[in-house]
């Protein structure tokens, strides 16, 4: 409480140098924005409204991470494609180009009536807006058997860092004709080819390394993205590697046991080697704690991204339940500059223009064969609904596919800077 | 000069450019309603399975004719071989008039005339197929063509300001420092070029799906500002 009035009075103050140096705003402090999490969704918002206001708008980021590892690309890392350096981003220019205040802590709360924030060390920030970008958490009990301790053991590898890592090393120290197994997500879920192109970049790194081993991918859905184009790449690329085992076959009655790296599939056992468990996912927690959710992910407005729950607060990309957008990083962009526009609308009367959003998904099966999916979305009064989309054919040439795999890389150097600056 | 040859430009694209007409979103609960006059003959959620007409789960994105152990018409089954598949626009025209697009259906249905109602049977309907969520892929949920923006909004023609907001979406993937690695720069592109460039994705003449997913949804304003703003830009 003590704290509380401090920060209260730090804020007065800060408030009166504020008016002495700018005359014409008196009786009117900087409006202020918080934004939660500092992946691609909230990144991306608190560099769109500190670059777009001039600094006529306070901006902290919130994210305990002093370095953000992209999910995407990823993959491209466990399947040598890329180092793990490159997945690897500061948020140095937006403190330094664009003013933003970087609270290197977790959000602990959030007092949605008092409009304040209340950080880990204790500190209180207060709010005009509050965007809450968190992305995804596991559900709890979501595989019988397997749960956060358990991913030292059995990695999830569905937050890039550390995890990623422990993943690829696993897979590289696998016995010779071992077996690797994932247990795929049910929807939705965060990067919906995520799980195949990951599959396709184990398998890339067993056919040079390892060849006689094998891949075991349990899924609950009957169908996924990109189907079609995974596994005419499977058959072409790593024929005979790969079984895929559906909900038909038992695919959604899973469990594990880490003790023993053992799997239980419809009763029956399988000994593994690695074992690459995606759970079924949840908004981030902060999400929950600030009470805009509704079951597992927070309902928004279509038009702007504010939550259903609360016009002053926003929430961005994976935690958000919006509608056809999938959980992307290109998603999580997209909104963003949308939720930042009328922010700024909002706080500082900039003008606001019809939201537009859209999305594109590329994912790499075999070097140089990469492929994408994408498609426009309109706000409606239910809903961001998809109004039109496109996707790679199958049995397209080698030189599409590499084409498509350089405008990916294109892609990524172009969103991270629109991310990070 | 440059004004009038630009203008000329215009002129000539406005004229091979379709006509727009208006989103209709349907709304699935009142579509409930017109479900009646189908499940006579047709099942739809998970319980679904074939009757006097096939069931309807997953019909977006189908082939016509193409549930399996179901006998169809000659006529449906010709209509599925020759490539037509279930998307707003064909369902909408099957359940206005049947026969019109599949003359011997033996669906013996009269029809469904206005268009509100069909968009909110389609819409109920779509509610048992593919989700974009969960496979990007899947068939658009709505109807929709040019973006109807207000009059304030369209009197903006060239405007960098709106260009600049409608440009964040090109920097997802086109770099403001003009970089050129995989995806090509648009930075300080002349405005006519920029302007030709984008119209002829929209009208699908130049080939990449991305680009002409990303016009074709822009209107001739937009088009204008993106191209008086990234006409303004320095490449680094």
């Amino acid at each position: 409480m003590a704290h509380n009035r401090r920060t209260f009075l730090g804020g007065a103050a800060a408030f009166t140098a504020a008016t002495l140096a700018a005359p014409a705003v008196i009786g009117q402090a900087k409006p202020r924005v918080v934004v939660i999490g500092g992946g691609t969704g909230g990144a991306t918002c608190a560099r769109y409204i500190a670059k777009d206001s001039d600094g006529a708008i306070d901006v902290t980021l919130v994210e305990p991470n002093a370095t953000y590892y992209t999910c995407y690309f990823s993959n491209l890392y466990i399947g040598g494609f890329r180092t793990f350096e490159s997945l690897a981003h500061s948020y140095d220019k937006l403190t330094g180009e664009y003013g933003i205040t970087l609270a290197q802590t977790t959000a602990e709360g959030v007092d949605r009536d008092a409009k304040t924030v209340t950080l880990a060390s204790g500190e209180v920030l207060s709010y005009d807006r509050l965007v809450i970008a968190p992305g995804i958490d596991f559900r709890d009990g979501a595989v019988p058997g397997w749960d956060l301790a358990a991913a030292e053991i059995m990695p999830h590898a569905y937050k890039a860092g550390p995890q990623t890592q422990l993943l690829k090393a696993q897979i590289e120290a696998m016995p010779e004709g071992g077996v690797f197994c994932m247990v795929a997500p049910p929807n939705p879920y965060r990067c919906p080819p995520g799980p195949y192109e990951r599959i396709s970049m184990v398998a890339h790194v067993l056919r040079e390394r390892n060849p006689t081993a094998k891949i075991l991918l349990v899924d609950p859905k009957e169908k996924f993205s990109k189907q079609a184009l995974f596994e005419e790449g499977w058959q072409k690329h790593y024929s005979g590697m790969i079984e895929r085992i559906g909900p038909d076959f038992g695919g959604a009655n899973v469990s594990v046991r880490p003790d023993t790296m053992e799997v239980e599939i419809d009763g029956t056992v399988e000994k593994v080697d690695v074992c690459n468990v995606i759970p079924g996912q949840q908004a981030g927690r902060i999400a929950h704690v600030a009470g805009v959710t509704e079951g597992d992910w927070a309902p928004v407005d279509p038009f702007s991204m504010a939550t259903k729950a609360d016009e002053n607060v926003y929430v961005l990309g994976d935690a958000s339940a919006q509608g056809d957008m999938p959980k992307s990083g290109f998603s999580a962009n997209s909104q963003a500059k949308v939720a930042a526009m009328h922010i700024r609308g909002a706080l500082t009367g900039s003008r606001v223009f019809p939201a537009k959003y859209s999305n594109t998904c590329w994912s790499l099966i075999d070097t140089e064969d990469g492929i994408k999916v994408g498609a426009s979305y309109e706000p409606t009064e239910e809903k961001i609904a998809s109004v039109s989309s496109f996707i790679s054919q199958t049995g397209e040439d080698a030189a599409l596919r590499k084409v498509t795999f350089e405008e990916s890389l294109g892609w990524y150097a172009g969103i991270t800077a629109d991310i990070f600056g | 000069m440059r004004q009038a040859r630009f203008i000329a430009t215009m002129t000539l694209l406005a004229s091979l450019a379709a006509p727009a007409f208006a989103q209709l979103a349907g709304d699935a609960d009142r579509g409930e309603g017109f479900w009646n006059q189908c499940k006579g003959c047709h099942m739809i959620g998970p319980e679904a399975r074939n009757r006097i007409g096939p069931p309807l789960n997953g019909i977006f994105g189908r082939r016509a004719g193409a549930v399996e152990g179901f006998k169809y018409s000659k006529s449906m089954a010709r209509m599925g071989s020759d490539g037509l598949t279930w998307t707003f626009e064909t369902l909408d025209a099957y359940i206005d008039n049947p026969k019109a697009l599949v003359s011997g259906t033996r669906m013996a249905y009269r029809g469904l005339k206005d268009p509100q109602d069909r968009a909110d049977l389609i819409a109920f309907i779509r509610e048992f197929s593919d989700k974009p969520r969960d496979i990007p892929e899947a068939e658009p949920s709505i109807v929709t063509s040019q973006p109807q923006l207000a009059d304030e909004v369209l009197a903006l023609q060239g405007d960098p300001d709106f260009g600049e907001y409608l440009a964040s979406e090109c920097g997802t993937c086109h770099q403001g420092d003009g970089s050129d690695q995989g995806i090509p720069s648009i930075v300080a592109w002349p405005e006519e070029d920029f302007v030709v460039a984008m119209h002829a994705y929209k009208q699908k003449l130049r080939p990449h799906p991305v680009m002409q997913m990303m016009a074709g949804r822009l209107t001739d304003e937009e088009i204008a500002a993106l191209a008086a703003y990234y006409a303004t830009l320095e490449p680094q």
